[in-house]
C-alpha cells in the first residue's frame, strides 16, 4: 500500500495550486497515516470493527488518486421528488454542483478552501488521510439571523466508473448567531467497492441550530467512514438522525462539544440491516459547562449474518454541574448469526448530573407476535408490525415534519 | 506526647494500620529463576510444581504490563520486591496453635480474627495468611469427617497433588495476562478448598489476608473446587499496615464449580488505602475467576471493596455447563485519592445460562470510581440472559465515577438488559433526614447504606455488619 499511496498522493498534489508549506502539511498527515495504517481492532474505539481487515477482505488493494479534471454528467432524476430543496452534488467524490437556488444570495456565503490548508484534527489515522488527499474543500457560512427556506440535501453519488478507490471529501460550515440549516445527505451508489472516508466540522454560533439528517438507504457494496464534528456554543441546539442500513460497511462518528450554556445535542439512529452488513455509530458527547443537556437513541434490526456495533460516551466535566444525559440502545437480532456489540460509556466527573444509559438486545417478543397472529395477522405481519413499530419510534423523534415524512416515505414505515 | 497523640489520630483513620515487630525469612531481593527456586524449595514443592512456575516465568518475561487501566500509577520495578516473607518461626511448621508464635496470635486478636478454640463459638473456619504463608488453619479435624479439605495451598500441593494438578492453572492458565502470570511464577500460599460430591458444607470457610513485611510483594493463590452437587460460602478478609509506600497484591483465585454445585465467594477488602494525601497504599491487582464446568452449577461474587489505593479487578464467571449461573454483586467505595477500575466478566458459553450483575460505586474526594464490564454470549449460548445493573454515587465535584461497560450478543435467543446512572444525594434526602435529627454524616451513612442495601443483604450475616460499618467508617469526612 505504501508505495501507491505515496505515488497517488504525489500525482493528487502536482494537479492543486498548493504552496510549498501547504504541501508539507499535507506530506506531514499523510506520513502520519502511513505511520499508523488504517485503524484496526487493536485500538479501542475500532474494537468492534476492525476496519483494515474490512478493507482488506472487501477491497484489496486500494488505489488513492482520482483524477478530477473531467466533469461528471449530473443526472436530474436522482433528484429527490415532492421536496423543495438546495443542493449540493458529488458525483464520484467530485464537486458538481454547489446550488442554493431558494436562498437569498447574499446571506450564504461559499468559501473554497482548496487551495489554503486547513487541518481536521481528531486522533485517528483516518483523519491524516484525509488531511493529505482532499482536493476540494468548501466552507458554507450561513450569515447572521438567517434561517434558510428549504433543507439542503447533499447528494453522495457514486457509478460504476470507480472501483477500489479511496474517496476523500471534507465540507466546512459555520452557523452564525441566530442561524439555522436543515441538511440531508443522501447517499447513492451504484459503484462497488469503494472507500469513502467523509468529514464535516459544523462550528455553531449563539442560538444556531442544525439538523442532519445521514440517509444510506440503497444497496451497494461500499465502504464508509462519516465524522462530524459539532462545536455548540451557547443556546445551540444539533439534532443528528442516522439510518444506516445501505452500504457493506458503515461507521458513523458524531462528536459534540457542548461548550456554551443550554446548548444541547440530539442523536438518534437507526440501523436496518441484512447479509453481511456490519455498521457502527459511535457518538462522544463532551459536556463542558453547566446546563446543557444531550439524548440519544438507537435502534436496531439484525438479519442474516449482519453485525451492528454502537458505542456511546458522554463525558461530563468537572464544571458541567446539571447535566442532563441519556442514553438508550435497544437491538431485535432476527437470525442465529446476527450480532450485536455496545459500549455505552459515561465518563463523570461533577456530581449534580443526571446521566443515564440502557441497552438491550434479544429476539422479538414471541408473546407480541402470538397476540397480532390471535388477530388474525399472518407470521410476517405481525412480524413486519412490530418491527415498523419499534424503528417508527426512532423516526418519531425528528423534529422537522417534512423531513420526517420524506424519511418515512424512503423506509417504507407506514404509521 | 505529641507524637503519641498523632499515631492514635492516626489508628482512628486506619484501625488495621499497625504492623507487627516480627523477624522475618526472605527471599532474596528481585526477581529471577533462583527466587523462584528458592520459594519452590522451602516450600518443599514437588518437581512439577517447579516446573509449572517456572514456565510461568518464561512467559512472564514476554508480556507486556498493561496500561489500558484508568488508574495509572508510577512504574513498579519488579526486581525491587521482596517475593517471600515470612515469620522466622514459621520456618518450622508448627503442630498447634499453642506452638505459635505468640506474636502472630496477637496480631490476629488485634484484627478480630479468632484463631483459637474460642473461635469455635462464632462457627467459621477460618486460614490466616501472614505476609507469604499460611499461619493456621482452624477446624480442620471438624472439616476433615465430611471429607472436606481446606488447608493451605502449600500444603495440598504435598498431600493432595492430584487435585492441585488437576485443577490448578484451568481456569486462569498460566498464560493468562501480566499480573497473572507474575502470580503463578512465585505465588506463595493461600487457601486451597475442595468439597466432595454431595457435600454441603457446614460452616463458612475463611481466608484472612495480612500483608506486614514492608517492600513485599503479596501473591497468594486460592483454588476452590466444589465437586458434583456440593455447595460452600467462602469468605475473604484483608488489611495491611500503613506504610509510605506503596505495595503490590496481586492474587489469583480460581474457582471450579461442577455439576449441581454451587460456590459463593464473598470479599471484604479492607486494605491499607493510604493516607489524606493519596500516599502510600496497596495496588489490588487481582485476577479472580470462576469456572461453572458443570451443568447447573452456580458461582456468585459479592464483594465490598474500600480499601487499597488502586483497585483493579475484575471477578469473572464463565459460564460454560448448560442452565450455569453466574452473580455478580459489589460495592465499591472511594475517598480521598483512592482509584478503582473494578467490575466483572460474563462469558455465557453453554445453553440457557443466566448471569446478573448489580454493582454499586460511591465515590467522594478526589477519587476516581470505573466500572468495566463484559457481557458476552456466544452464538452456542442459546435460550441466555442478563440483567446488569450499574449504579454511581457522587460526594462533589473533584471526584469521578465511569461506567465502561462492553456488550456483546452473538446469539438471538438471548436477552441482555444493562442500565446504568449516576446521581448525587439529594439535598431533600438529606434534609429530611436532617429534620428528624440525625446529623448530616449519620444521614450520608444511612442513604449511602440504602443504596448499597441490595449487595450487603448478600453477604453472609457476620460480614453484612462489618461491611455496613466499613461502609460508613469509609466516607467519614466526605461530607460538608
Amino acid at each position: 500500500m505504501k508505495e501507491q499511496l505515496q505515488k497517488d498522493f504525489d500525482n493528487t498534489v502536482k494537479n492543486l495550486n498548493l504552496s510549498q508549506k501547504d504541501v508539507e502539511i499535507k506530506k506531514f498527515s499523510l506520513d502520519n497515516f502511513l505511520n499508523k495504517g488504517f485503524p484496526n481492532r487493536k485500538e479501542e474505539d475500532w474494537k468492534f470493527s476492525d476496519l483494515n481487515q474490512i478493507i482488506k477482505k472487501n477491497i484489496g488493494e486500494l488505489s488513492f488518486y482520482n483524477d478530477y479534471t473531467y466533469t461528471n454528467k449530473v443526472d436530474t432524476s436522482e433528484f429527490v421528488d415532492g421536496l423543495e430543496h438546495n443542493k449540493i452534488v458529488f458525483i464520484n467524490g467530485r464537486i458538481e454542483k454547489i446550488d442554493f437556488d431558494y436562498e437569498k444570495k447574499e446571506q450564504i456565503e461559499i468559501i473554497d478552501q482548496s487551495e489554503t490548508i486547513n487541518k481536521f484534527e481528531n486522533n485517528n489515522s483516518l483523519s491524516d488521510l484525509n488531511n493529505a488527499l482532499t482536493n476540494k474543500s468548501f466552507k458554507i457560512v450561513i450569515k447572521k439571523s438567517y434561517q434558510l427556506v428549504k433543507p439542503l440535501i447533499i447528494y453522495h453519488t457514486s457509478n460504476s466508473k470507480i472501483w477500489s478507490k479511496n474517496i476523500n471529501l471534507r465540507l466546512d460550515f459555520e452557523l452564525e448567531e441566530d442561524s439555522s440549516l436543515r441538511l440531508i445527505d443522501l447517499f447513492n451508489d451504484t459503484s462497488e467497492k469503494n472507500f469513502f472516508n467523509i468529514f464535516y466540522d459544523f462550528n455553531l454560533k449563539e442560538n444556531a441550530i442544525l439538523k442532519n439528517y445521514k440517509v444510506d438507504k440503497q444497496e451497494n457494496k461500499n465502504i464508509k467512514y462519516s465524522f462530524n464534528n459539532i462545536e455548540q456554543n451557547k443556546n445551540t441546539i444539533s439534532e443528528t438522525f442516522i439510518l444506516s442500513s445501505g452500504s457493506n460497511f458503515f461507521k458513523s462518528e458524531i462528536n459534540c462539544n457542548l461548550k456554551g450554556e443550554h446548548s444541547s445535542a440530539f442523536v438518534n439512529g437507526i440501523f436496518s440491516l441484512d447479509n453481511n452488513k456490519h455498521h457502527e455509530i459511535r457518538t462522544i458527547v463532551n459536556h463542558l459547562t453547566e446546563n446543557t443537556k444531550s439524548y440519544q437513541l438507537i435502534k436496531s434490526v439484525l438479519e442474516d449474518s449482519s453485525k451492528a456495533a454502537y458505542q456511546g460516551k458522554i463525558f461530563v466535566n468537572s464544571d458541567a454541574q446539571k447535566t442532563d444525559g441519556y442514553q438508550l440502545s435497544k437491538a431485535i437480532l432476527l437470525n442465529k448469526d446476527s450480532e450485536f456489540n455496545a459500549k455505552p460509556e459515561l465518563e463523570i466527573y461533577a456530581d449534580d448530573v443526571k446521566c443515564s444509559h440502557g441497552s438491550a438486545s434479544g429476539s422479538l417478543n414471541e408473546d407480541s407476535i402470538f397476540y397480532l397472529m390471535s388477530r388474525g395477522l399472518n407470521y410476517n405481519q405481525a412480524r413486519e408490525l412490530l418491527i415498523n413499530g419499534f424503528l417508527l419510534d426512532v423516526v418519531e423523534k425528528i423534529t422537522d415534519s417534512e423531513i420526517k415524512n420524506l424519511i418515512k416515505n424512503m423506509i417504507g414505515i407506514k404509521e | 506526647m505529641e507524637n503519641r497523640q498523632k499515631e492514635i489520630d492516626k489508628l482512628k483513620d486506619y484501625k488495621y494500620g499497625f504492623s507487627t515487630d516480627i523477624e522475618n525469612t526472605k527471599a532474596p531481593k528481585g526477581l529471577n529463576e533462583d527466587v523462584i527456586k528458592f520459594i519452590s524449595n522451602i516450600k518443599k514443592e514437588p518437581q512439577w510444581m517447579l516446573e509449572f512456575r517456572l514456565k510461568a516465568y518464561e512467559r512472564f518475561k514476554q508480556l507486556k504490563e498493561p496500561d489500558w487501566q484508568k488508574p495509572k500509577y508510577p512504574n513498579i520495578d519488579y526486581q525491587d520486591l521482596y517475593y517471600y516473607s515470612a515469620p522466622k518461626s514459621m520456618d518450622k511448621k508448627p503442630k498447634s496453635l499453642d506452638e505459635l508464635d505468640p506474636k502472630l496470635l496477637e496480631t490476629y486478636k488485634k484484627l478480630g480474627i479468632p484463631l483459637q478454640e474460642q473461635a469455635r463459638l462464632n462457627g467459621i473456619a477460618v486460614d490466616a495468611v501472614f505476609d507469604s504463608v499460611s499461619v493456621a488453619t482452624t477446624f480442620r479435624e471438624e472439616l476433615i469427617k465430611q471429607g472436606i479439605i481446606f488447608c493451605p495451598i502449600s500444603e495440598a500441593i504435598q498431600n493432595h497433588p492430584e487435585l492441585v494438578k488437576k485443577y490448578l492453572g484451568s481456569v486462569i492458565p498460566l498464560t493468562d495476562h501480566f499480573f497473572a502470570t507474575l502470580n503463578s511464577a512465585v505465588f506463595t500460599d493461600g487457601s486451597f478448598v475442595y468439597i466432595p460430591e454431595g457435600v454441603r458444607c457446614p460452616m463458612e470457610l475463611s481466608t484472612y489476608f495480612r500483608i506486614n513485611a514492608s517492600n513485599t510483594g503479596q501473591f497468594e493463590r486460592t483454588l476452590i473446587i466444589a465437586d458434583k452437587g456440593s455447595y460452600v460460602s467462602y469468605l475473604e478478609g484483608c488489611t495491611a499496615p500503613m506504610r509510605d509506600e506503596n505495595q503490590l497484591h496481586a492474587a489469583n483465585v480460581e474457582l471450579v464449580a461442577l455439576d449441581d454445585a454451587e460456590i459463593k465467594y464473598s470479599t471484604v477488602q479492607n486494605w491499607y488505602p493510604g493516607d489524606k494525601d493519596g500516599k502510600g497504599g496497596i495496588y489490588n491487582f487481582v485476577t479472580k475467576r470462576g469456572l461453572c464446568k458443570g451443568k447447573n452449577s452456580k458461582i456468585s461474587w459479592t464483594q465490598v471493596e474500600t480499601g487499597s489505593a488502586i483497585t483493579w479487578k475484575y471477578p469473572s464467571c464463565i459460564l460454560k455447563g448448560d442452565n450455569s449461573v453466574g452473580e455478580f454483586y459489589s460495592i465499591a467505595i472511594t475517598n480521598n485519592y483512592q482509584k478503582a477500575d473494578t467490575g466483572t466478566k460474563m462469558i455465557h458459553l453453554g445453553k440457557n445460562t443466566k448471569s446478573k450483575i448489580i454493582s454499586k460505586g460511591i465515590s467522594a474526594g478526589f477519587s476516581d470510581m470505573t466500572y468495566r464490564g463484559l457481557v458476552d454470549i456466544s452464538s452456542k449460548a442459546s435460550n441466555s440472559n442478563n440483567y446488569t445493573q450499574c449504579d454511581s454515587l457522587l460526594m462533589g465535584n473533584k471526584c469521578g465515577a465511569h461506567t465502561v461497560p462492553y456488550i456483546k450478543n452473538k446469539n438471538s435467543d438471548s436477552n441482555i438488559a444493562h442500565e446504568a446512572t449516576t446521581s448525587k444525594i439529594s439535598e431533600e434526602q438529606l434534609h429530611y433526614c436532617q429534620q428528624r435529627g440525625l446529623s448530616a454524616e449519620e444521614a450520608v451513612g444511612l442513604i449511602v447504606n440504602g443504596f448499597c442495601k441490595e449487595v450487603l443483604q448478600q453477604l453472609p450475616m457476620e460480614f453484612a455488619v462489618e461491611a455496613q460499618k466499613l461502609v460508613g467508617i469509609s466516607l467519614e469526612g466526605s461530607v460538608g
